[in-house]
C-alpha cells in the first residue's frame, strides 16, 4: 500500500486502503439523507452516489429536540433493500456499541455524527477496530487529523446541519484549506510545534505538509440546499457533497436532487450550472445562522 | 495514435487516481464530461465509482452513444464500475451497459463494503511476474464470458482481469495502488512505444484462452 494508508495507530494498511478506497469511489458525487425506501429510490434515480439512512433529517431533529439516537435497524434495512448504491448510517459520537450494530447490519459507511446527541463528551470511537469505514465531521485541520488518527477514512466539513445556510460549510472548508496551506509553508523543525498547536498526530501533520492534502478524501456537509451551493463547495475544494435536509425539505425533491447532482458533476461549467439552477420549486426555508444561538449549533459537538 | 491523449471519464468516481497513474507513465490526459472532450482522445478509461450514478450522468450528458461509437474504433479500459459499464449485460436494471466487451457481469458479487478485500493476483503476463495487489471494493464479477475474451487474472477461479482486442476490464482497482503494470499493459495493446517493455505480456495474452 502507499504511504497514504500508514497512520501511527494503524497496523493494517491494507484494511485502511479498502476503507479509503470506497471514499475515493464516492468522489464527485452527492450523498443524500433519506428517511425511507421511497426517498432512497428517488435519490438513487436522481444519481446519488450513496444515501444516508436516518429516521429524521437534521432539520426535524433540530425542531423536535430531545435525544437523537441511531435509527431503527429495521428502517435502515428497508433502505438497504431498496437501493444498490452504498448505504450509510449515523451513530452518536463515542457510541461504539451503536457502531457495532451498524457494522453487523452490513452498513457501507458509518457516520459518527454531531447531528445525533453525543454519547461521550470526551472521546470519539476508536475506528481502526472496525471493518466498516467511518466518516467524521471536522471544523478545522486539527479536528480532521484527530479523527483520521482514530481511523476515519473520510472527513466531511461539518457546516451547520439542518440549517439550509451554507455559510458554516464555507467557513469550515476555508479553515481546513488555510490550515493546510499554512503547514505547506513550514520548515521541518516547525512541524512538531504545529502538531502541538493543532492537537493533531505528528505523523499526519508531516503527511499534510508534504502532500498539501489530507490523507483521506474531504467532503462537505451542513447547509447545502441548492445546485449553486453544491458547486460552490466543490470549487472551494470539497470532493463530494452531502445534502441532508436540503432535498426532502424542498417542494420538489426529485427535480432538486437531480439538479444538485448535475451541478456537482459540472461544478466548473457555468452554462451547465445555469441549466441546473433554472426552474426549480422553492428551496427549504432554512434558518439564518446569525439568529441561531451558539449553544444550539451542532458543529460545536465533537472534540 | 502513438502518445495521443488518453481520456478519463470524469462524471464521478476515482478518475483523478487514473489521471495520476497515466501521468506517472508520462501520458497526456483529458477529463471527459462531454462529447467534445471525448473527440480529443485516442483511448478512454472508465473509472470506478457508482455504476447507477454514471449511467444516469451518461444519459443526461448524451454520452452513452458517443462512447459506444468511440469504442468501436478506440481502446477502452474499465475498472470496477467501469467494468460493469463495459459489459454486455448486468443483473441491475438501473445500469445501462455500453456493450464494449462481450461478457455478463454481476454487481457487488462479493457483498457489501464489509466483504471488501485485497488479494494478491497472479497476472498472466510474464512467466515470473510478481503478484499484483488487487483492491476489491464492493466489486463486480464477470459471470459469462464470450470466447473472444482473454482472462488475464483470476481470483478464486473467477476472472477478475479480462481483455478483448484492445479493451481491458478489471473487477478491482489498479488505480489505487502505486503499481502501474496494468495501465502499462493496456497502453501496450495499442501504443507501440508503451509496448516495448511488455511485448512478452502481449504475446502471452494473445495465446491465452479462458
Amino acid at each position: 500500500m502507499s504511504e497514504q494508508h500508514k497512520t501511527p495507530a494503524n497496523n493494517d494498511p491494507d484494511q485502511f486502503a479498502i476503507k479509503v478506497g470506497l471514499a475515493e469511489m464516492l468522489k464527485g458525487g452527492v450523498i443524500m439523507d433519506v428517511t425511507d425506501a421511497e426517498q432512497a429510490t428517488i435519490a438513487e434515480q436522481a444519481g446519488a452516489v450513496a444515501v444516508m439512512a436516518l429516521e429524521r433529517i437534521p432539520a426535524d431533529i433540530r425542531k423536535d429536540g430531545g435525544i437523537a439516537r441511531m435509527s431503527d435497524p429495521a428502517m435502515i434495512k428497508n433502505i438497504q433493500q431498496a437501493v444498490s448504491i452504498p448505504v450509510m448510517a449515523k451513530c452518536r459520537i463515542g457510541h461504539f456499541a451503536e457502531a457495532q450494530v451498524l457494522e453487523a447490519l452490513g452498513i457501507d459507511f458509518i457516520d459518527e455524527s454531531e447531528v445525533l446527541t453525543p454519547a461521550d463528551n470526551k472521546h470519539h470511537i476508536y475506528k481502526h477496530k472496525f471493518k466498516t469505514p467511518f466518516v467524521c465531521g471536522a471544523t478545522d485541520l486539527g479536528e480532521a487529523l484527530r479523527r483520521i488518527g482514530e481511523g476515519a477514512a473520510m472527513i466531511r466539513t461539518k457546516g451547520e446541519a439542518g440549517s439550509g445556510d451554507v455559510v458554516e460549510a464555507v467557513r469550515h472548508m476555508r479553515q481546513i484549506q488555510n490550515d493546510i496551506k499554512k503547514l505547506l509553508s513550514l520548515h521541518q523543525e516547525q512541524l512538531m510545534t504545529a502538531a502541538k498547536e493543532l492537537g493533531a498526530p505528528y505523523e499526519l501533520v508531516c503527511y499534510v505538509s508534504q502532500h498539501g492534502a489530507l490523507p483521506v478524501p474531504n467532503f462537505s456537509a451542513g447547509g447545502i440546499a441548492t445546485p449553486a451551493d453544491a458547486a460552490l463547495m466543490m470549487q472551494l475544494g470539497a470532493q463530494t457533497v452531502f445534502v441532508g435536509s436540503g432535498i426532502f425539505k424542498s417542494d420538489d425533491p426529485a427535480t432538486r436532487a437531480a439538479a444538485i447532482v448535475k451541478a456537482t458533476t459540472h461544478h466548473n461549467d457555468p452554462a451547465q450550472l445555469l441549466e441546473a439552477s433554472t426552474g426549480l420549486q422553492p428551496a427549504m426555508k432554512g434558518l439564518n445562522l446569525n439568529e441561531l444561538p451558539l449553544e444550539q449549533r451542532l458543529a460545536n459537538r465533537g472534540w | 495514435m502513438v502518445n495521443g491523449t488518453i481520456g478519463v471519464l470524469a462524471l464521478q468516481g476515482a478518475f483523478q487516481k487514473h489521471i495520476e497513474a497515466l501521468h506517472a507513465l508520462g501520458r497526456k490526459t483529458q477529463q471527459v464530461r462531454c462529447h467534445e472532450e471525448l473527440k480529443r482522445c485516442v483511448a478512454l478509461i472508465i473509472p470506478g465509482g457508482e455504476s447507477t450514478t454514471m449511467t444516469r450522468l451518461l444519459q443526461a450528458g448524451r454520452l452513452t452513444n458517443s462512447i459506444k461509437t468511440f469504442a468501436t474504433k478506440h481502446p477502452v479500459m474499465g475498472t470496477c464500475a467501469g467494468m460493469i459499464l463495459m459489459s454486455s449485460a448486468t443483473d441491475e436494471k438501473k445500469v445501462e451497459p455500453l456493450h464494449i466487451m462481450d461478457f455478463q457481469v454481476q454487481r457487488n458479487i462479493y457483498g457489501t463494503q464489509r466483504e471488501s478485500f485485497t488479494a494478491n493476483l497472479n497476472l498472466h503476463i510474464k512467466a515470473e511476474e510478481p503478484p499484483f495487489c488487487g483492491i476489491f471494493i464492493r466489486a463486480p464479477g464477470a459471470t459469462k464470458l464470450n470466447r473472444r475474451i482473454t482472462v488475464l487474472a483470476e481470483y478464486q477461479e473467477r476472472p477478475v482481469l479480462i481483455a478483448q482486442d484492445h479493451h481491458l476490464a478489471a473487477s478491482f482497482h489498479p488505480e489505487l495502488t502505486a503499481d502501474n503494470r496494468i495501465h502499462r499493459y493496456w497502453l501496450s495493446l495499442f501504443d507501440e512505444d508503451a509496448g516495448k517493455e511488455s511485448t512478452h505480456f502481449k504475446n502471452y495474452a494473445s495465446v491465452a484462452k479462458p
